[in-house]
């Protein structure tokens, strides 16, 4: 369920307080309180990026930290964004999927393109997160094997079943330059 | 295979492919509006019980509340089949039923707004399982349904709908028969399809009577007809189709919360979205059928079936919109893969106070199937038959046929499927591992193995109309008017190969237009496996009608007859004198060719999936584990292989395989409350424990449109669950009889706990 809004206090303790988010690499700096395009203390990171920054590439499904579809990197670790207040990211470096593109060239990031052409998803809902999942093993761990891909893509959600075509993508550029 | 196409049965990246990976890709909740409202529901935390007072003044104070609506606000708007539930109501049939509804400038004053609402309710008795709700003097859900017993048939399938199977004389069946079997199973633990998106839509209201409607819909033409027939045909609905995110049938349904949208917008005269979240999704939307046959059947030695008997019950929860339809297609489903000259099979549809069953892949087949193929196995078992051979022998071949869902028998002008099975059983290396009944294929220590089979086929790959235009560009390109919202099956892609295909044009000078009814003619939409024949069909028709009419034009330029000419990448020209030609440019950028393609219904086909399974029980802990599983199918032709896998693959989810090892929706049947609605509780297959799988697809061509393909996506959940029941029964050298095969059941069955659990309450052990 939603957090409920306690007004008096977000509004009072936090009035003259921002924070800084760096997400795909662009700096924002959000108030803190109920004015508009500022961060309340109950908004998650998922609601943030989403809402506030427009960032709509995430994605929500169970809102509860079950399904893995609201994952994003944060501090080069894969995190689900629904469980995380933004206030408790002030500093962070995050990456959504929208910053996985090469900057410079526009170019869809190599996992990307793998997940294109391995047809590596169905309806697509679950997709953003299983690439950032994947994207945050593969920078920790460049070259896992099948069994570890499957173990760090275990808490995402897919109902499709597109479980295979997903493990081919991720295996395809783990295979890379073994 | 045969044929040597340009791009059907070409693995090419779909369409949408880059917006899915990137992120861009548009579900509902990604789209953005000015002005716009969110509404939200007040639900009932009583199974049954009648709203005797609302107050709404304090949520009405609350700063950014806009309306509250109630079933004293809004005219007797009604839906479902037959039209008889309100959408606000003053009695509350199920648990998350909708008592009022809230539009707020934010989802959380919404939400707040909703604590706000004091309802004073008068708590009535409910029932919640077949057995309460036929018991004699029980509760009745509604008043007009007496003993709970829902009416049969539905207006779209005509006068003459398919309620039930009877044909030549089952007396005399069962006197031929030399084993007869009876019993009764259930497969009564309601499983939630479970798109990962859940249901939604934004409504704009228009004054007097119209609104447009943008939504999650996997139909969305199709509820510009609901809708419709809801507002007592006063208001003229638009329905704008989405990116869809998983649908697998319950997406057809969206009616109810598309109406909260409607009205809430009619109310403040602003875009409204209500987005339900997935604790309602799960505890408030659509599950499958709840479905429990008591059955006899007849069978001689050698498998030949000669009659089966039997009454269905179906708990449809508090209402039914497809129900009367899922046993007319169910119903019909059984006869395909049950040839039998001897039939009296009755079905009841019972109401109970929770929430409602509705579409879902498999469309009744999958639940009846699970419920009937244990008696078959019965049958099978005393004759000491191979359940393989016996599957295969009686499912229908050319000279069989059946009853479809509007009451007429089909002779049935499909393939011989016997080749697809045979190849399947090959790969599993069926006729190996099989021992015969209730026999384990492997014993390892504490470790058993068993394997099992079940068969399915729908004769919707030809349901429903489809319409379809396509407009030829001067330039050498193309555009298709088609209302289909990609829901995950790829096709939406596939169309466009279709096209370019008759055309003979490159896939990138195709468009195609967004569902959206106001531009597109009339789509039934992608459900079932109607997407490849049916829809395929009109868009197929719609090009070849385009194409005729860009020949006739050549024709008069070229000085000859249209017959004589043929096109390719833009250019008209003679038939073996490439040389003679004319450019589509000819045409003129001031003159539309818009070819109109059109599908009528054809119940003479099916498709057919045999799924093999091999599981592994442990003795000790109860637990079952799914090793292997081989699907074996034909399609005619592959239009996308790429795609086909994946929906082949998605025999485990969407309350498929699962919902025999693991899946259930959990209810208390004591307060109608479903204690697993959270993706926690509720189990699901994870990357950790995928089983090894094979898909054996054969193409033999089939008498349907020009590429001789059909649809097979819907049933690949349908086949899996009676084969696991089956293999676990093996494995553990016991009947299993209940859904999901628990380790408590499989505990009991061995003996080794005690049988405290109770019967046909699925899950509440």
């Amino acid at each position: 369920m939603a957090v409920k809004k306690t007004k008096q206090t977000t509004k009072r303790a936090f009035s003259a307080q921002t924070i800084t988010l760096m997400v795909n690499g662009q700096v924002y700096v959000l108030d803190v309180g109920d004015s508009a395009g500022g961060v309340e203390s109950f908004n998650t990171l998922s609601h943030t990026l989403r809402e506030t920054l427009g960032l709509k590439g995430t994605k929500i499904s169970c809102d509860n930290g079950a399904c893995g579809a609201c994952t994003v990197i944060m501090e080069g670790k894969a995190v689900l964004s629904c469980k995380i207040l933004t206030i408790e990211c002030d500093g962070k470096s995050i990456t959504t999927i929208e910053g996985l593109r090469n900057p410079e060239t526009g170019d869809l990031d190599p996992l990307q393109q793998a997940f294109v052409d391995h047809t590596a998803f169905q309806c697509g809902f679950c997709t953003p997160g299983m690439i950032m999942t994947s994207k945050a093993l593969l920078n920790q761990n460049p070259h896992p094997t099948e069994e570890e891909v499957k173990e760090a893509l275990s808490g995402n959600f897919c109902r499709c079943i597109s479980h295979y075509h997903v493990v081919r993508a991720v295996m395809s550029i783990a295979d890379k330059g073994r | 295979m045969g044929a040597n196409y340009r791009y059907i049965g070409k693995a090419i990246k779909r369409r949408d492919a880059e917006g899915i990976v990137t992120g861009d890709a548009q579900y509902l909740d990604d789209l953005q509006f000015q002005n716009l409202l969110h509404g939200k529901v007040k639900r009932s935390p009583h199974a049954h019980a009648l709203i005797k007072k609302v107050d709404k003044s304090k949520a009405l104070t609350l700063p950014g509340v806009k309306t509250v609506l109630t079933w004293e606000d809004i005219p007797d708007y009604r839906g479902g089949t037959p039209r008889n539930v309100r959408i606000l109501d003053k009695k509350v049939r199920c648990v998350g039923d909708v008592v009022a509804l809230v539009a707020a400038t934010t989802e959380d004053i919404a939400e707040e707004a909703i604590d706000l609402i004091d309802v004073e309710y008068e708590v009535l008795p409910a029932v919640f399982d077949i057995d309460s709700a036929l018991a004699p003097g029980a509760p009745l859900v509604y008043d007009e349904f007496p003993g709970n017993i829902v009416p049969g048939g539905t207006i779209i399938y005509g006068p003459n709908c398919l309620k039930g199977v009877v044909r030549g004389d089952v007396d005399k069946g069962f006197a031929e028969a030399d084993v007869i079997s009876e019993g009764t199973f259930g497969y009564e633990n309601i499983p939630n399809a479970l798109p990962p998106e859940s249901v939604g839509a934004v409504a704009v209201w228009e004054e007097p009577d119209k609104v447009t409607i943008w939504g999650t819909s996997q139909a969305p033409y199709m509820d510009k007809v609901t809708l419709f027939h809801v507002f007592n045909r006063q208001v003229e609905v638009r329905s704008i189709g989405c990116q869809v995110g998983g649908g697998f049938g319950t997406k057809f349904t969206c009616w109810q919360v598309e109406s909260y949208a409607i009205l809430l917008s009619r109310a403040t005269r602003r875009p409204v979205k209500v987005m339900i979240t997935k604790e309602e999704h799960m505890a408030t939307f659509v599950l499958r059928v709840s479905s429990r046959i008591h059955a006899r059947v007849g069978m001689k030695k050698d498998g030949t079936l000669t009659a089966i008997q039997g009454t269905w019950y179906v708990d449809t929860g508090y209402y039914s919109f497809t129900t009367q339809a899922q046993v007319a297609i169910g119903s019909g489903e059984l006869m395909i893969m049950a040839q039998c000259p001897n039939w009296d099979l009755k079905n009841i549809i019972v109401a109970t106070n929770r929430n409602a069953s509705g579409a879902t892949r498999g469309f009744g087949g999958q639940e009846l199937k699970s419920s009937f193929i244990p008696i078959l196995c019965l049958a099978m078992e005393k004759a000491g038959l191979d359940p393989f051979e016996i599957l295969k022998k009686n499912f229908v071949k050319p000279g069989g046929g059946y009853y479809w869902r509007d009451g007429q028998w089909y002779n049935f002008r499909g393939i011989d499927y016997s080749k697809a099975m045979d190849k399947g059983a090959e790969t599993f290396g069926w006729k190996k591992k099989w021992r015969g009944w209730l026999k384990p294929t492997a014993v390892n220590g504490t470790k058993r193995r068993g394997i099992g089979v079940g068969v399915h086929g729908n004769a919707d790959i030809g349901e429903d109309v489809s319409e379809a235009y396509v407009q030829l560009g001067y330039n050498g390109t193309a555009t298709i008017f088609l209302c289909v919202a990609e829901h995950g099956t790829g096709q939406k892609s596939n169309y466009v190969k279709m096209v370019a295909e008759v055309l003979q044009i490159p896939l990138e000078r195709i468009s195609m237009t967004p569902a959206d009814s106001l531009v597109t003619p009339f789509e039934f939409g992608p459900v079932g496996s109607r997407g490849t024949y049916a829809i395929g069909s009109a868009v197929i028709n719609a090009a070849e009608d385009a194409k005729r009419q860009i020949l006739e034009m050549g024709a008069r330029k070229l000085d000859t007859n249209p017959e004589d000419l043929d096109t390719a990448d833009g250019v008209i020209f003679v038939k073996g004198h490439p040389e003679k030609n004319v450019k589509w440019r000819a045409m003129g950028n001031d003159r539309t060719i818009l070819g109109y393609g059109r599908f009528d219904p054809d119940f003479t086909m099916c498709n057919c999936m045999m799924s093999f399974v091999e599981v592994e029980v442990d003795t000790e802990t109860g637990k079952v584990d799914l090793i292997r599983v081989v699907n074996a199918t034909d399609v005619g032709q592959i239009i996308d292989p790429p795609g086909l896998e994946g929906q082949l693959n998605g025999c485990f989810g969407a309350a498929g395989i699962d919902s025999a090892i693991f899946e259930e929706t959990i209810l208390d049947r004591r307060t109608g409350h479903i204690v697993n609605a959270n993706l926690i509780d509720y189990k699901w297959r994870t990357f950790a424990e995928l089983p090894v799988i094979d898909n054996v697809v054969l193409e033999t061509p089939f008498p349907s449109h020009r590429f001789h393909a059909i649809g097979i996506g819907e049933i690949s959940t349908s086949p899996g669950p009676s084969a696991v029941l089956m293999a676990a029964s093996n494995a553990v050298g016991a009947w299993l009889y209940e859904y999901p095969v628990t380790p408590g059941r499989v505990l009991k069955s061995l003996g080794k706990i005690g049988s405290n659990l109770r019967r046909d309450q699925g899950g509440t052990e």
